[in-house]
């Protein structure tokens, strides 16, 4: 993680996005950011600012700069592939009578 | 599309009840109102820290002190909730701690007035988070969502803030003469600042009409005003203590409790920089910050050296 390293004061510090898990076998949520040197330290500031009730089960931190977003400009083109397949949803298809839930 | 159109698409969106997020198009005054408001915010937070900061040393229990110590770090965690939320929208978070350190900044007026007692600590638990409460749980429903989502994390964690406050002055005031009237001296001294905390009345709070507009400002500053005053003056009457408004009465057509005039002339004075406290408040911070200039620099050079060892076992 030496990219993201820095050497100049708190200012310059990297910011790193939290993603905490609530629930084992749960997806990881974003909580939030923090402010910190290097990944080790990003994590115990995380730990402080987002989990100081003990209810975080995992806790992930990410270099806000390597996300890479969606711009909200453009939603309507960029999620238009999935908006006019009617045929991915099962309420598509219809069984005949009798068979009952195919599911 | 021009921004007369754009503005009209955001206009729609918030009349919708959409939620927005900071890369999405939105009016420059707005932008401005929002870093404004939340650095504000955030700034009340850490400077809040302060009149309770000043009773950890000195409270009269292991378990008060634990719980103290507790309720001031959340503050200070509450804090950073709302910086990140405002540098989401392109500003840096030391940029407005140097404003608030060099003055320029404001903050909650009520963080002004000094904690001369331990009961103050009931005091501000019980009305100052309290106050805080009403406001931060309508704000959870706002329009923009970094801010909405700071202000829900906080409400979960603020329940406990007002009721170790009201549980401080509930066994004060079954205690001794002398106690009962410390717990007073406390209402009498905080009361009127607490109203005050909702801001001017409506038609003296120039910038609540973009607020209300889009959506951040869901509810007046009067309305939340009476909604606390509403709770709280039942409160007090259960343990005992007199709300100190020889004027207060109960409407039994509106169900609403009626308060006598609030004295605006102090609430600018203090806003503006003139109240008992605003001096060494700001003095406090940065005396903070600069003391802990060298937790930063151990934290850069920590860094350092792990990157460096790192390196050399690669
Ligand atoms: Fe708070
Ligand atoms: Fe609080």
């Amino acid at each position: 993680m030496a990219s993201a390293t820095n050497t100049t004061a708190s200012a310059d510090w990297p910011m790193w996005e939290v993603f905490v898990q609530l629930e084992l076998g749960e997806p990881h949520q974003h909580a939030g950011n923090v402010h910190a040197p290097d990944a080790r330290m990003a994590l115990l500031n995380a730990r402080d600012v987002y989990s100081r009730r003990g209810l975080v089960k995992s806790m992930w931190v990410v270099p806000s700069e390597t996300i890479t977003a969606s711009t909200p400009g453009e939603n309507g083109e960029f999620f238009e592939p999935g908006n006019d397949k009617l045929f991915r949803h099962p309420q598509f298809y219809k069984s005949p009578k009798g068979v009952g839930n195919l599911e | 599309m021009d921004d007369a159109a754009k503005l009209k698409e955001f206009d729609d969106r918030i009349a919708r009840g959409e939620i927005f997020e900071p890369k999405d198009w939105m009016p420059e005054r707005l932008r401005k109102q929002l870093i404004r408001m939340m650095s504000q915010h955030a700034h009340s937070e850490v400077v809040g820290m302060l009149p309770e900061g000043n009773w950890i040393t000195r409270a009269p229990s292991l378990r008060r002190k634990m719980i103290l110590l507790a309720k001031v770090q959340d503050e200070g965690g509450h804090g950073l909730y709302i910086y990140s939320g405002v540098e989401s929208l392109g500003v840096r978070r030391e940029d407005l701690i140097d404003e608030l350190h060099a003055g320029k900044a404001k903050y909650s007026s009520i963080f002004n007035y000094p904690s001369l007692l331990w009961s103050d600590m009931g005091a501000i638990g019980w009305l100052v988070d309290g106050a805080a409460i009403v406001n931060q749980t309508t704000l959870a429903k706002c329009s923009f969502g970094p801010y909405a989502r700071a202000m829900i994390r906080i409400c979960k964690e603020e329940n406990f803030h007002k009721k170790q406050g009201y549980e401080i002055l509930s066994t004060m005031m079954a205690g001794t003469p002398a106690q009962r009237a410390m717990a007073q001296d406390s209402i009498n001294r905080w009361w009127w600042p607490s109203l005050m905390m909702f801001g001017p009345t409506d038609k003296d709070s120039p910038n609540s009409i973009d607020l209300m507009r889009w959506g951040i400002k869901r509810k007046s500053n009067d309305d939340l005003r009476q909604r606390f005053i509403d709770m709280t003056v039942p409160q007090a009457h259960a343990i005992g203590l007199t709300i100190p408004d020889p004027a207060l009465k109960f409407n039994k057509e509106t169900g609403h409790w009626e308060i006598g005039p609030i004295n605006w002339e102090e609430f600018f004075n203090v806003i503006n920089g003139n109240g008992p406290c605003n001096k060494e408040r700001i003095a406090a911070r940065k005396h903070a910050h600069d003391e802990g200039k060298w937790v930063r620099e151990a934290a850069v050079a920590y860094a350092q050296k792990h990157s460096s060892l790192e390196r050399r076992a690669a």
